[in-house]
């Protein structure tokens, strides 16, 4: 029992420093985020592939780093399964 | 296994940042800017507004921001940067060597660009005490910058401080100037709860403190602010001002501080009836700049408008902030205003501008001013919007331009030109800043004069008269039976007092002694004295001179029983013959003397081309005169020799050393090193200019000795830093040619073409590719080349633009008022722009005569994303044949059709379309004029088309069809359809084999079966490449680009690709799909991480008589090839050197060299050409203990890193 206390305990650690490390109920919404955030942070951080946005929608580099940015806050929209969040 | 060796040709061009400072410790300022991962250090010289790359650094990382540090009281600035290492670096600047030095290294995370790793934002206190790096998300970290005064090394890095905060985005940060109380860095933040369902965007304006006393960071303020905040501006402090920040929104503009009132402006808006009020004006890039007790800032809007925002302040508490209208310049990523008056734009695309300031806005009238007092109380959208008109310069005005391939969208490449090289045509630009490149190798050359001679002169020399002379005095022209001697002056005029003899031709012109002139011709030799006395030396009877070579003390003649005839100048200043002559045994085709070294009586060498494929070298030491002292065999009869002491790369930077060149009469130019004392000939360097015998000259160009190399076309063989290089002149083929100095030109070059003479200089040496410039309309996508015309087709299109009809339609819609006072902006103030909108054209480009030769304007929201050519020869063959039974259908005089692929009211974010169209056109008038037949309405965007068997394949959304030509329509013949595909993106074609590269899901091989009419998946990747292009090695091999910067050869295993040919029954039919892909996959052959976006890529061969090489473009303006290596010797040597090479630890930001190159996946079967190269730069005793470990001299690696160069590319 004390060690499966352990590993709960060494499992929050983990997610406490790391984002994005899962449990045993990661919702597909919350994995899916968490995919979301981590692609659009590299749209950001690469200038060559926000170049290559900003190119193609034919706007201001600022102007897509910020909408990626705002994206970031929500990407897959609110949360649809409510039950699943709670056990969070 | 094959390996490739690459090399980028252009580096990336477009500024993701850009920083000024006093990097070289002097007291002009200078710009570094960030490019891809590249820096680079600007130098604008202030007399003649030019800017200058004075160093550029590859750094192996991807730099992500940069910042200028000054620890207090040092004499210059650091720059401080982040990249992909996760570390931090401070670099330093060495004028001397032009070089960046690493200073401080500091890791704080892992390497890569992540969402939580630091790096993204870089913030550096005003008063060098403090750095803050910061992530998109959670993590900040900052650094204590310490001086150490005991250490050579002036900066220190403190262990670092982290203030992270989880669940928190950052969208900009900057460090406040707050004097010299405890640094302080303002974050735009915003924080997320997924556990929330309503969308939540309260954006934070905090305040982060590093306390120095206590050595921590606390979180010292916060405030509210406008929900779309998403840039922030430090407002000078201490001494200089109130502090704190201006804080960009959509639409307005704010001062926030901690203390006193925070107030606000709206961004002026331009007063216009295009103008799309659903689109909110942000702010996208500043400067402020601080003046002796003053200061502003200049914003840029995202239509590229200036603003001058000015605050009004009392004992720290600001009462007025104002915004005023400045000037239009192309839309910026950074702004850089130099102390000497000039403003540096780093454009987003096409090429960077320097302006100089003419005034600060100071007279701009109050109508155009908006002030906070206005906007004080309640929503700031109850208030009339700000409007202002927008003017040409007033303020600023363009001095310079930095050329910039950026953003490169795509290319081909093709001689249309006819000449000895392919040229690389490049789509580039955005918007109204949208060309097409013609990009050629080659210097670019000022023509001074050209003028038109009486009859064709075979040869031509300049002379002084007198060994003081500064400048030449006569040009001497010869003819195939006269001499022509001009003067060089205001006016040029025949002179035919100078003693020279006109009645023969002549072989050599030559100032000798202090004021003596020597003229060879075949017949003997004359020595002119400065009162015009002659002597003369004649020729044996019955031979005659055949060659000969000159300096300003000796003179060696070879005659046509192959005797050499040497003399020297005596005591008297006479020429006196050396009692000896020489037998050479085979007729003589080529002398060379080196210029008499300074402070000596003689040059020791003379070298001797002879008919036998030789070239010897003879003593001209007076011990032993004329004795030879080494022999080299030749592939060819030497045509051409000169010796030149140049500098040395092998040496420190002051040595030089003697070279011999030589030119044969294949074609080929060698230099080769001749030693000082031995005269043996090593380290030989061979470049094949041109089927034409090589013609050397020595000429003078920018300081530095060079040869002018004739073959086929001009070359110009010099030192750039410490590369010798041979390039060609992009000029007429010359037949002769000699230095040339005169009061205009100090430094030209005076050569004949034909019956011309041409008089011509060359400006820079830095730069070795020439691009020429055709401005098009829209930014353009795809090209499209005419099959039987010099001819481009190319598909433009913008998003979020008014097309002229809808510009026409809200037009007419407008009020009368504002029509009346609504005029056209030229194009260089931005196109109007409106949500959602298209405008879209196709042009036919003449790229040689450098123009646009028609434009055709979609209309109604249509928008061009392909093009191609197709015969439809069925079709055509069936037509004729119904039509006219009796004449026969002959494939020369096919018309060729021009399809456009379009889709109407896309949306790409998330992917929206009404419906795709393919459109029809005949070329007519010799492909000049497109005449529309018809559109056929299709279910996806059309993104790709290439014509297959006289049909045209179209790849849209996740299908590739088939179409025919009809006669209402096209037709639909056959289709392949995968579920797995997303946006086909890329489709090659070779016999019955179709490869088609998906947006997502890398290529996939199909193979067409004629008897079926259907195309079957015979095998796909094992990876989900983002392929962007793709392009056909051979049969079976793909080379590609994705997404994120990466090179990649795939091939099908080798009985899959036989099998699927050799398939006659239905095997293939019915084959078993693999984890719902194709029945089997690709081999990857080679993987390579190129930083930038390809977005076109092509298998070519870029010099004449090389190999072939695949040649990249990348979306930043990079060009680059990966290039096959041709034996193992070499292969193993450069792997070898490579390895050796990342010991020493190339990348200056500390990235490591091996995971940098391998970013997405591990690099295979590549060596990085780039980082070989950088041996050239190592310091002396590096060089040779990286020479020793390859048992090689340093000459010998030299030679070979330089020879992989010149034997693919440029």
């Amino acid at each position: 029992m004390a060690d499966k206390l352990r590993a709960q305990q060494q499992l929050e650690q983990l997610q406490a420093r790391y984002i994005g490390v899962g449990h045993a109920d990661t919702t597909k919404h919350e994995w899916m985020n968490n995919i979301q955030r981590d692609s659009l942070a590299l749209y950001v951080g690469h200038p060559a592939l926000l170049q290559h946005f900003s190119v193609a929608l034919n706007e201001p580099q600022q102007k897509v780093r910020k909408m990626f940015i705002d994206k970031t806050i929500q990407p897959c929209g609110p949360p649809k399964d409510k039950d699943a969040e709670m056990e969070d | 296994m094959t390996s490739l060796y690459s090399l980028t040709l252009v580096p990336p061009s477009s500024i993701t940042a850009a920083i000024t400072g006093q990097f070289s410790g002097q007291r002009q300022q200078e710009i570094i800017t960030a490019s891809g991962s590249r820096i680079q250090l600007l130098r604008v010289d202030a007399s003649t507004g030019k800017v200058l790359v004075t160093a550029s650094e590859d750094l192996f990382a991807i730099v992500r921001g940069i910042a200028a540090i000054r620890i207090a009281g040092a004499a210059k600035d650091c720059v401080f940067v982040s990249s992909d290492a996760g570390r931090v670096a401070v670099l330093e600047y060495k004028p001397e060597q032009r070089q960046f030095v690493r200073i401080q290294l500091e890791s704080f995370g892992r390497s890569g660009i992540r969402r939580v790793v630091a790096g993204e934002y870089v913030a550096a206190d005003p008063k060098g005490r403090a750095v803050m790096v910061a992530a998109v998300e959670k993590s900040k970290i900052a650094y204590v910058l310490g001086r150490d005064a005991s250490s050579t090394v002036p900066v220190t890095l403190s262990s670092p401080l982290e203030a992270a905060r989880p669940r928190t985005l950052v969208y900009a940060l900057t460090a406040l100037d707050v004097g010299y109380d405890n640094p302080v860095f303002a974050a735009l933040e915003t924080e997320y709860d997924d556990a929330i369902e309503e969308r939540q965007t309260t954006r934070t304006l905090a305040y982060y403190e590093l306390d120095l006393g206590l050595n921590h960071v606390v979180r010292a303020w916060t405030a509210a602010v406008e929900d779309s905040a998403h840039m922030l501006f430090a407002v000078p402090g201490g001494a200089d001002g109130p502090s704190g920040v201006l804080v960009c929104a959509e639409n307005v503009l704010e001062y926030r501080h901690s203390r006193g009132r925070s107030l606000r402006v709206p961004i002026p808006r331009r007063r216009s009836p295009l103008d799309d009020s659903s689109r909110a004006k942000i702010i996208v890039c500043g400067v402020m700049h601080k003046m002796k007790g003053a200061f502003f800032f200049l914003l840029q809007s995202d239509d590229g408008d200036l603003f001058k925002v000015t605050l009004e302040y009392d004992r720290g508490i600001v009462d007025t902030l104002s915004i005023a209208y400045f000037d239009t310049v192309p839309l910026a990523s950074s702004l850089n205003i130099l102390r000497s008056g000039f403003l540096f734009v780093a454009a987003e695309s096409g090429p960077h501008l320097l302006y100089q300031f003419e005034k600060l806005g100071d007279d701009e009238d109050d109508s155009a001013r908006f002030s906070s007092g206005d906007y004080a109380k309640g929503n700031i959208t109850d208030y009339q919007v700000a409007r202002f008109r927008p003017r040409v310069l007033e303020n600023l005005a363009l001095v310079d331009i930095l050329d910039s391939l950026s953003p490169l969208i795509s290319s081909q490449v093709a001689n249309l030109a006819g000449e000895d090289a392919p040229q690389i045509y490049a789509l580039t630009g955005q918007a109204e800043r949208s060309s097409l490149r013609v990009i050629r190798h080659g210097l670019e050359v000022a023509e001074i004069v050209a003028s038109e001679l009486p009859g064709e002169p075979i040869a031509v020399w300049t002379t002084k008269l007198t060994s003081q002379d500064e400048f030449d005095a006569f040009i001497v022209l010869s003819f195939s039976n006269a001499t022509l001697v001009l003067s060089i002056g205001e006016t040029v005029e025949e002179v035919t007092d100078s003693g020279i003899l006109s009645s023969s031709p002549t072989l050599a012109v030559q100032q000798v002694g202090d004021d003596a002139l020597v003229q060879v011709y075949p017949k003997g030799i004359r020595h002119i004295s400065s009162s015009k006395e002659v002597t003369e030396w004649e020729a044996p009877l019955h031979t005659v001179i055949v060659a000969a070579a000159t300096n300003s003390r000796q003179v060696a003649v070879a005659l046509s029983t192959t005797e050499i005839v040497y003399f020297e100048l005596d005591d008297e200043s006479q020429l006196s013959e050396y009692q000896h002559r020489q037998q050479m045994g085979a007729a003589v085709t080529a002398l060379a003397l080196a210029a008499v070294p300074e402070g000596q009586l003689r040059s020791g060498f003379l070298a001797v081309g002879c008919e036998d494929s030789t070239v010897r070298v003879l003593s001209l030491d007076p011990e032993n005169t004329l004795e030879s002292l080494s022999v080299q065999a030749l592939t060819a009869p030497p045509s051409a020799l000169q010796i030149l002491r140049m500098p040395d790369s092998s040496e420190s930077d002051t040595s030089s050393a003697l070279y011999l060149h030589l030119g044969l009469r294949n074609g080929v130019y060698l230099r080769a090193v001749l030693d000082n004392l031995t005269g043996d000939l090593s380290d030989t360097q061979t470049q094949f200019l041109g089927p034409k015998p090589v013609k050397l000259f020595s000429v003078d160009m920018l300081g530095q000795p060079t040869v002018l190399a004739l073959s086929t076309r001009p070359w110009l063989a010099y030192m750039r830093d410490v590369r010798f290089m041979v390039t060609p002149l992009v000029y007429e083929s010359l037949e002769f040619g000699s230095g040339f100095s005169s009061e205009q030109c100090a430094e030209g070059v005076v050569g004949i073409e034909g019956g011309n003479l041409r008089i011509f200089t060359i400006e820079k040496l830095s730069d070795n590719v020439k691009t020429d410039s055709i401005q098009l309309r829209y930014t353009p996508r795809r090209m499209a080349q005419s099959p039987y015309h010099a001819l481009y087709y190319v598909a433009e299109s913008d998003n979020n633009t008014l097309s002229p009809s809808s510009k026409q339609k809200l037009l007419e819609m407008a009020t009368d008022k504002a029509r009346a006072d609504y005029e056209e902006l030229p194009d260089e103030f931005g196109y109007a722009k409106s949500n959602g909108r298209w405008a879209s054209c196709i042009e036919i480009v003449d790229p040689n005569a450098l123009e646009v030769v028609e434009r055709i304007e979609l209309e109604e929201e249509e928008a061009a994303f392909s093009i191609a050519t197709c015969s439809f020869s069925e079709y055509q063959k069936r037509q004729r044949e119904e039509e006219d039974e009796d004449e026969q259908a002959d494939g020369e005089n096919l018309d060729v059709y021009v399809i456009i692929g379009t889709a109407k009211s896309v949306g790409l974010i998330p992917k929206s379309y009404a419906a795709g169209f393919l459109r029809v056109y005949k070329a007519s008038e010799d492909g000049r004029a497109l005449e529309f037949i018809h559109s056929t309405q299709i279910d996806d965007i059309p993104v790709c088309m290439t014509e297959y068997n006289g049909r045209l394949l179209v790849g849209a959304g996740n299908t590739l069809r088939a179409f025919d030509m009809g006669m209402k329509q096209l037709l639909r013949k056959s289709e392949y359809k995968h579920r797995a595909l997303n946006n086909i993106v890329t489709v090659e074609v070779a016999h019955d084999r179709i490869i088609i590269g998906d947006s997502q899901q890398s290529v996939t091989y199909l193979v067409y079966r004629h008897a079926d009419n259907k195309f079957l998946p015979i095998v796909d990747d094992f990876v989900a490449r983002h392929t962007t292009c793709a392009t056909m090695l051979d049969y079976s091999t793909v080379v590609g680009g994705d997404k994120f910067g990466n090179v990649w050869i795939v091939r099908a295993p080798e009985k899959v690709s036989w099998d699927a040919d050799e398939d006659n029954g239905a095997r293939l039919l019915h084959a078993r799909s693999y984890l719902d892909g194709a029945p089997e996959r690709l081999e990857l052959i080679s993987h390579f991480y190129v930083q930038d976006i390809p977005t076109s890529v092509h298998k070519t061969q870029l010099v004449t008589g090389g190999h072939e090489v695949i040649l990249y473009t990348g979306i930043q303006g990079t060009i680059g090839i990966l290039a096959p290596f041709t034996s193992r010797d070499d292969l193993s040597f450069f792997q070898q050197l490579e390895t050796l090479m990342r010991g020493e630890g190339p990348s200056i930001a500390g990235r490591d060299h091996i995971a940098y190159r391998g970013s997405f996946a591990p690099v295979k079967s590549v060596i990085d050409g780039d980082l070989c190269e950088l041996y050239l730069v190592l310091k002396e005793e590096k060089k040779r203990s990286v020479a020793a470990e390859l048992e090689r001299s340093v000459r010998e690696v030299e030679r070979k890193v330089l020879g992989m160069r010149t034997r693919f590319a440029f």
